[in-house]
């Protein structure tokens, strides 16, 4: 169990929260201009690495807010947790 | 006849309060303080159980939680009887019944022990090798091996004791009383951290407690009359929470932990009575210090596994705290040290140690010099190579060992003994430390596995950390805590300690035998029944890893979780593959340490509170109207009304009638309400719905339909203009928490420039639906002031209206196609508003109806519902509703996934009516429909999605999904059932009223 860092509420139990897959995943503002491919690249492509990895999380039982994670998956580490919208403070 | 083997100078057990208990079905007795084991051991009974593959006789082994043989079935009542508990964890107490377990008749006599005559015939994996053929036979096989299979017996009734969960935040966590987890834990709060102190025993101390030997001492007193001042010093600080009988179960990522607090385990029957009995803590700590303390060894020889042979330590555990003699010619075999502390306080305590048999070179350490000064018999650089006595150990047989520990060489004597105390070192209990992520290292020298890296705030002490001797525990103790804690704790220094020091250390995980190892049984996990033999056999068989050789041989896949085998059965493959151990890795040890029964691990969650139950605001009503409900999410939906002693079909068939002939009323309250607002919102909807909205009239209403990015149906709902930048959504009654967070995802993170604000207000408002021919005339006498007429309040509009002065808005939208009305109100008015609505429609015999009868009433309208005649891989464009999908809008959810490869195949899954040859015939939802009968193998084209039989046309209905469905309409298919092929046709799938006259009706 994870304690995550809301950038809105504070320290919370990881219970509070629900995991929203890859961050960084940004939808394509012209989607009837692409190929099959490049909708598909979009719409099912995913990393899943065993590692630091960047992530959306939402406080779903808390304030409602998504916001974005780097986590080691090895280990669970948080690395670093920041707003939507922002850069990630990390590479 | 039983002896009685208690001296009487343990300040321990308390000898003047007596208590009876049961022991298989006999009665016996002991005292408080008492465990279950030192009971029985005081009683001479040593034979508790039977091993579980052979049936051999098994007796008390240790006294702690690793304790492989001893356990025991408790109680007998068939909810609260609880299987494979460790006698050596039961605190004794009146009343207490207890018996063994995998014996049949008796623990004495069990026919079962034949298997241990065919033995050889049973090697590791003989049920995988020998019941794989004929494969038809298993089933007969399972119920032999299901019969003989596990140890205790479930409870067959629900468990009526009471548990309890609870959260504890602290600075520091301290597991284990032992000396180092007192001096922890003391340092911690006397520096101002919030300290959390648990223990599973019942009193505070380890061993150290009664520790009362010349070889052992700090400041000139013994180390337990230290400790015990430790002790009283302790319980007076402020900081400082101590949980004695809780045991810590898990150790999680971000220091949470789980730990079990036995509440009333302890007590008298009576006074169990109507308590919590066990509460799981769930602690979140910042910083976390192990001090679990370490596991005696055993030895790994010929026979080993009789009763009566004991680990050295509990031995002396079992003298020295609960003042019961083991035996009364105990015999000890060790090699190391340990084993001389438990001769020196058998010694003190008037048994006979006939001898110890070390099979270490001679050594001059200063217990063992107090030994042989004492005039303990030691036999050196021997082994025992075998053991005597069917229920009890009677005598053992002791060799030479040869210069490379490989063999035995000389004479053979023979020790008579009704006990052996046997020591194979100690293995630090590094459980929790890896159960929370962290890396062991291999210490070559013990050949220990110690704690090496850890990514959390968190540090072992104490010989779970590997310090073994008293000066080293208590030294390296205060080091590290105070580096871990940043303090400068000087309560320990210049402590005079006087320590045994063990010199000569040395390890054979196999000992030699002076038969050949197939003759002989030295057993590695006593209660799963592996031996030497068997994970030498695995390792020819070809096995390498280390968790496979565990699983071909079950080394350590018992209850105890190999606590006792695990080290040597590492040691054993290492050995034998020529590989370094610490190179071999170990296998994972899992949550919980030791069992948890299901009831701690539940709580509260039972019964009427395993999940949330939500209730409309009309729920009571429907009660007393005797409905049957039926579970929609959480939701408690009424799913039908019988009247008199109506089935569900009788019921339903009569509900739907109603509401067509005249009127029917349904609670909608748990249809999922969304209610958005912004200067963006009707862009919002145009973005997330198929259909446009920026055209929707104010006071008007639109069916919708969301789709996922990937172009499959997701939701559908009707949302309403209120005004200009305000709509009310509704969602499915599932649906509606899914709905909302992805509208909030999009609007968060993919569109975070609209002005849109979403709130759930599901349960602020409750809805009342009436619909039939008549309900226009129901809602007149209701609100006679609102104008009615089509031109004034036509079908897909709203009116916001008053009820008795309260303010509600009221919906002519129809789910069924009758003529209806949705009359939203705040909650708290709802059931009044109904009990109106049924009462104003007595005179038209309105029938309140339940969700089968508003499925029936949609299914002859060909109406679908999402999660039903959906399931995630059907598009609009399947659904036969291309209609609802904009064509002008450049963009929405899923849009362009509409039109991949994919989606525009031809022969995809399409919605479909489907009617019966025979019209009495109802088909089964799910069941295939074919296109051919005499055809074997047979494509399954679709299958039934909604099929019921329609009262108002007479006949049954179905829609299905069938590949290519749109195209075979009017074709004759096939539904295959168990016994009967069913004939149906493809058809539309509107069934009744297809020009849409009754809405208006």
């Amino acid at each position: 169990m994870f304690l995550i860092n809301c950038p809105y509420c504070g320290q919370r139990d990881q219970s509070e929260f629900s995991a929203g897959g890859e961050a960084h995943i940004v939808r394509p503002k012209q989607p009837t201009e692409l190929s099959d491919d490049q909708w598909a690249e979009y719409l099912f492509m995913r990393k899943n690495i065993k590692g630091v990895q960047f992530e959306r999380w939402n406080h779903t039982h808390g304030c409602r807010k998504w916001f974005n994670m780097v986590r080691d998956t090895s280990n669970d580490k948080i690395h670093a947790i920041y707003k939507m919208g922002e850069k990630p403070p990390i590479k | 006849m039983s002896k009685n083997l208690r001296i009487t100078n343990s300040k321990f057990i308390d000898q003047t309060s007596r208590i009876s208990f049961k022991f298989d079905g006999k009665t016996l007795y002991g005292f408080k303080g008492d465990t279950l084991a030192s009971a029985l051991l005081a009683n001479d009974i040593h034979l508790v159980g039977r091993s579980f593959k052979y049936h051999r006789p098994r007796g008390i082994m240790a006294c702690g939680p690793e304790e492989p043989n001893a356990i025991v079935q408790v109680g007998s009542d068939a909810s609260m009887t609880e299987p494979n508990t460790r006698a050596t964890e039961i605190e004794l107490y009146e009343g207490l019944e207890a018996s063994s377990q995998n014996c049949w008749p008796s623990v004495n006599f069990d026919i079962g022990a034949v298997n241990n005559f065919f033995s050889p015939l049973i090697p590791a994996a003989f049920y995988y090798k020998t019941f794989m053929w004929p494969a038809n036979f298993w089933k007969l096989y399972e119920y032999f091996i299901r019969k003989s299979a596990g140890l205790g017996k479930s409870p067959t009734e629900p468990d009526k004791d009471i548990y309890d969960h609870r959260y504890l935040h602290c600075d520091v966590l301290v597991v284990g009383g032992g000396i180092s987890g007192i001096m922890a834990a003391k340092t911690a709060a006397k520096n101002n951290f919030n300290t959390l102190l648990i223990d599973d025993k019942n009193i505070l101390g380890g061993t150290t407690l009664f520790q009362e030997n010349e070889c052992f001492k700090i400041n000139n007193s013994y180390s337990s009359e230290w400790l015990k001042k430790e002790i009283e010093t302790l319980k007076s600080l402020k900081n400082l929470t101590i949980k004695i009988r809780t045991s810590l179960a898990a150790y999680h990522n971000y220091n949470y932990l789980l730990a079990r607090e036995n509440l009333t385990d302890h007590l008298n029957i009576n006074e169990k009575k109507d308590k919590i009995r066990q509460r799981l803590w769930k602690i979140r700590a910042k910083k976390v210090i192990i001090s679990t303390g370490a596991m005696e060894r055993p030895l790994i020889f010929n026979n080993n596994d009789r009763p009566g042979i004991m680990l050295s330590s509990s031995i002396k555990k079992y003298i020295d705290y609960y003042g019961v003699k083991c035996g009364q010619r105990i015999s000890l075999f060790t090699n190391n040290d340990s084993a001389y502390e438990a001769a020196i306080s058998l010694n003190n305590s008037g048994v006979i140690v006939n001898s110890v048999v070390d099979i270490r070179d001679k050594t001059n350490s200063l217990i063992v010099k107090q030994a042989e000064m004492l005039g303990i018999k030691i036999h050196w650089k021997s082994s025992v190579v075998n053991t005597s006595g069917y229920k009890k150990i009677n005598s053992i047989e002791i060799m030479k060992l040869s210069d490379d520990g490989t063999a035995v060489v000389g004479k053979k004597i023979k020790e008579k003994c009704d006990c052996l105390g046997i020591s194979g070192g100690w293995t630090p209990r590094v459980h929790l430390f890896t159960q929370s992520g962290g890396k062991l290292k291999f210490r070559d020298k013990d050949n220990v596995f110690l704690p090496n890296k850890s990514e959390l705030d968190q540090i072992s002490v104490g010989s779970c950390n590997g310090d073994f001797e008293l000066d080293e525990v208590i030294n390296n103790t205060v080091d590290s805590i105070n580096k871990f804690l940043k303090v400068n704790n000087n309560d320990y220094e210049n402590l005079e300690i006087i320590s045994s020091k063990e010199i000569n250390k040395k390890n054979i995980w196999l000992l030699p035998s002076d038969k050949p190892l197939g003759k002989t049984k030295p057993f590695l996990d006593f209660q799963n029944d592996s031996t030497a033999n068997d994970i030498k056999l695995a390792l020819r068989e070809g096995f390498k890893s280390i968790e496979h050789v565990k699983r071909y041989t079950t080394t350590g896949m018992a209850t105890d979780q190999g606590k006792l085998s695990n080290m040597h059965a590492l040691g054993i493959i290492a050995e034998t593959a020529g590989v370094k151990m610490g190179e071999l890795g170990t296998t994972t040890f899992r949550p919980p340490y030791t069992p948890l029964t299901f009831g701690t691990i539940v709580g509260r969650n039972v019964g009427e509170f395993f999940d949330i139950i939500r209730k409309t605001p009309m729920h009571d009503w429907h009660v007393e109207n005797k409905a049957e409900f039926e579970n929609v999410g959480q939701w408690k939906r009424a799913w039908y009304y019988p009247i008199n002693n109506e089935n569900m079909h009788e019921a339903v068939q009569r509900e739907s009638k109603a509401a067509r002939d005249s009127a029917g009323i349904l609670d909608a309250s748990t249809l999922g309400k969304i209610d958005i607002q912004g200067s963006d919102a009707s862009e919002f909807l145009n973005r997330v719905y198929t259909n446009a909205w920026s055209k929707l009239e104010i006071g008007k209403c639109r069916y919708g339909l969301m789709l996922n990015e990937d172009g499959m149906v997701y939701d559908d709902g009707v949302t309403t203009r209120l005004s200009e930048n305000h709509y009310l959504m509704t969602t499915t009654t599932g649906g509606a928490a899914n709905v909302l967070s992805k509208l909030e995802d999009y609007l968060q993170t993919e569109w975070p420039e609209l002005d849109v604000y979403l709130t759930s207000v599901t349960d602020h408002y409750g809805t009342v639906s009436i619909c039939g021919p008549n309900s226009k005339k129901i809602l007149s006498k209701i609100i006679p002031d609102l104008d009615l007429s089509d031109k004034e309040f036509p079908h897909m509009s709203f009116k916001n209206t008053l009820i008795d002065n309260t303010k509600c808005r009221v919906m002519r939208i129809s789910f069924t196609g009758e003529h209806s009305y949705e009359i939203n109100i705040q909650a708290s008015y709802a059931k009044s508003v109904w009990e109106k609505c049924y009462e104003a429609g007595k005179e038209f015999n309105i029938t309140p109806y339940g969700t089968e009868t508003m499925h029936l009433l949609r299914a002859e309208k060909g109406f679908i519902i999402a999660g039903q005649d959906t399931d995630g891989t059907m598009t609009p464009v399947d659904l036969q509703m291309d209609w609802i999908i904009s064509k002008k809008k450049y963009d929405f959810i899923g849009k362009r996934s509409l039109y991949r490869s994919d989606t525009i195949r031809e022969d995809r899954k399409q919605l479909v009516g489907l009617l019966t040859e025979d019209p009495k015939e109802v088909l089964e939802e799910g069941a295939q429909i074919v296109s051919e009968t005499n055809k074997q193998p047979i494509e399954m084209l679709g299958h039934v999605t909604s099929s019921y039989f329609s009262p108002n046309l007479n006949k049954s209905i179905a829609l299905a999904v069938i590949k290519n469905g749109k195209k075979l309409k009017g074709q004759k298919m096939f539904v295959p059932m168990k016994n009967k092929t069913i004939n149906v046709t493809v058809t539309d799938t509107v069934f009744l009223d297809k020009e849409n006259k009754r809405l208006n009706a």
